[in-house]
């Protein structure tokens, strides 16, 4: 294999300053938003004691689940040894810190006191999964860093491949654990359940390579820098490939709980008559997210830069559905304090509950996404993190170039 | 145990036969605490903990709620619990912290409708304590499950797992607080079983209330006592636990559901 050139993406163009300033001011908002959030209360968000966890909570944790999947391209290459994706190993890492980076942001932002972060990093309950995962969380950044050094630094080669063994590991048991924190709700019907884990696993794989293609066709496209058709299939191919295991185990999820007679309801509420959470699952989560696209990508013998970002957006907009799906249908379905009878109360029991995003929760959300595309632009380019061309440049540049002339349109 | 043995046994004794008996012997006891204030008996039901006495896993306190006497109309137990801790309707109803409510349960098959209380239900294996992740959420050792506002987070992951919806979320800055229960914007907060009146020895305000002007439908008192009554009744009497298939072994018990 021939040597990898990477360089840092170029400072202080024009889109550069604007790309930075904008990703600034968005994040300003969020923050305002949180701390509108935080000094007046929980009552000016859509939340309520029925719907406890709001669209913040979408965001963090589509951008959790995300973090670890972003790290299987360079899992792919260092793990599994294919050569086509060690080049992005890199990226990988900085997209998978990032993208935990703003999770965890927007979620310790939702906090109804965010300023006893302190009190969550010295009181642990090693009982609850949410403790477990502030070690997870803190060891993906450590190890995955490690990891990234290893990559960046060839006197520590010899690291390299346990660093790599290890990231992997701890991704899958990361991923785990998000899942787990759903799965472990044994008095919610929608969520208690074992394949909450395998679950949140394959759809961290969909959402982490979305993403991981969305901006490596953003940062190529804009800086001119050459990519082989063969990783622009790869990749769709890929995606295309872990949309149906994610579909798969959504399958196995749905018919599980059907197959359960006491979960028949809150199943006929996601699936037929749920309104808004229905179209979301049926529409977007699964035909927009993984039907269209997976048709798309395997009716297509050789898949271009434009498809390959089509696709990747199709299973962002699919995914962060089938995010909001899980975490506020499972919780407009109430609890089941009487199966088989009907009960109310004032306190909303026995109701569909309600729920609409405000907009300092969708404020902090975005800031979220802000901040992951801050990182990635910051850090790479104060520090080589994309390799100069990917794939087989010299034999591909026309073909490439003439693509870039295309996106550049 | 003996020790420890609260001196409830002779309401229990008193009011095994039902609220009525018990509302007289109350009434008896109150007067003779006002002529006789010496020797200063009934007004409480057992024991106060002393302070810097923590409490005990000898005692598991715990509530028996008779719903054939809980009545569709009557709310003395809400009101008067939102008294007690200070609670009133915020801004916006869906807001509005609820630590105890009233369910009204229809059966579609058979058309029966019955009315009960819900409250924190104050678990062996509350699933609340188990997934929070500071501790915030804790179980005192006679089984009172509580929220230390000094470090809960306001994560609402316990309200995500309770499967009692006991639990509320303070999402207003609260005025006119009771040093007892103070409540902190941010913070989760729900029943207490009133810890502050059962280690005065009191009953809570709930049951007080519901055995003062109410339908009598409620018992507190020491479920490790043999000789309470709520002991006696569970022994002898027909209880059931809410959803008891999660295994959580809630402290509070139902008859006629």
């Amino acid at each position: 294999m021939k040597k990898i050139e990477y360089r840092e993406l170029p400072a202080w163009t024009p889109g550069w300053w604007a790309l930075m300033i904008g990703l600034l001011v968005v994040m300003a908002i969020g923050l305002a938003g949180a701390l509108y959030m935080e000094t007046e209360g929980h009552h000016v968000t859509g939340m309520t004691n029925q719907i406890v966890w709001g669209i913040p909570h979408v965001f963090a944790v589509f951008m959790i689940v995300a973090a670890s999947g972003a790290l299987n391209v360079a899992s792919i290459g260092s793990v599994f040894g294919r050569d086509a994706y060690k080049p992005l190993g890199r990226v990988s890492g900085l997209l998978a810190i990032s993208l935990l980076a703003g999770g965890l942001c927007v979620l310790v932002l939702d906090l109804g006191k965010p300023d006893r972060l302190i009190v969550a990093m010295t009181h642990f309950n090693i009982t609850s999964i949410f403790a477990w995962n502030v070690y997870l969380y803190t060891g993906f950044f450590v190890v995955v860093g490690l990891y990234l050094w290893t990559m960046m630094d060839w006197t520590k080669k010899r690291f390299y491949k346990p660093a790599a063994t290890l990231a992997f590991l701890w991704r899958l048991i990361l991923t785990t654990g998000t899942g787990s924190i759903f799965g472990f709700l044994v008095a919610r019907d929608a969520y208690s359940s074992a394949v909450m884990a395998p679950l949140f696993i394959s759809m961290s794989f969909v959402f982490g390579l979305a993403i991981f293609n969305l901006i490596l066709l953003a940062v190529y496209g804009g800086s001119g820098r050459p990519v082989s058709p063969d990783v622009i299939h790869r990749k769709a191919r890929l995606l295309a490939l872990f949309m149906a295991a994610d579909l798969y185990f959504v399958v196995v999820q749905h018919i599980t709980a059907i197959y359960w007679p006491s979960r028949d309801p809150v199943e006929r509420f996601i699936l037929l008559d749920g309104g808004i959470y229905t179209w979301l699952f049926w529409g977007v989560q699964v035909f927009l997210g993984a039907v269209l696209p997976m048709a798309l990508i395997y009716r297509c013998k050789q898949v271009g830069r434009g498809l390959l970002r089509l696709v990747s957006s199709l299973a962002v907009v699919g995914g962060f559905a089938q995010v909001y799906v899980i975490v506020i249908g499972g919780q407009a379905w109430p609890l089941e304090l009487f199966p088989g009878q009907q009960i109310s109360s004032s306190f909303a029991d026995g109701r569909i509950h309600s729920y609409v995003p405000s907009a300092p929760e969708i404020a902090l959300g975005l800031g979220g996404i802000a901040l992951v595309l801050f990182l990635v632009t910051l850090v790479s380019t104060a520090l080589p993190f994309f390799p100069q061309a990917l794939g087989n440049a010299e034999a591909e540049t026309p073909a490439v170039g003439e693509a870039v002339g295309q996106a550049a349109e | 145990m003996s020790d420890d043995r609260n001196t409830r046994e002779t309401a229990g004794d008193q009011t095994g036969t039902g609220g009525i008996g018990r509302r007289a012997f109350l009434g008896a006891a109150g007067a003779v605490a006002v002529l006789a204030p010496g020797l200063g008996l009934a007004a409480h039901a057992f024991e106060a903990r002393p302070d810097g006495v923590p409490a005990s896993s000898k005692h598991r306190w715990g509530m028996l709620v008779d719903t054939t006497k809980c009545k569709s109309n009557c709310h003395v137990c809400v009101d008067a619990c939102n008294k007690e801790n200070g609670l009133y309707e915020e801004a916006d109803p869906k807001d509005t912290a609820q630590y105890i409510r009233k369910l009204t349960v229809h059966d579609p098959d058979t058309g029966y409708t019955h009315y009960l209380p819900v409250m924190c239900q104050h678990c062996t294996h509350p699933a609340c304590v188990a997934v929070c992740p500071t501790g915030a959420s804790f179980k005192r050792a006679d089984g009172i499950v509580l929220v230390d506002r000094h470090i809960c987070i306001g994560c609402r992951y316990c309200m995500m797992a309770c499967p009692y919806k006991a639990r509320s979320f303070d999402e207003y800055t609260e005025k006119n607080q009771k040093w007892y229960n103070p409540r902190g914007l941010g913070c989760v907060e729900g029943c207490t079983m009133c810890a502050h009146l059962v280690d005065e020895g009191k009953d809570p305000a709930c049951v007080t209330a519901c055995n003062k002007t109410g339908g009598g439908a409620m018992v507190f008192g020491d479920l490790k006592d043999p000789t309470s009554e709520i002991s006696k009744r569970v022994a002898t009497e027909q209880t059931t636990q809410i959803r008891a298939d999660l295994g959580m072994d809630p402290g509070v018990r139902y008859e006629g559901i």
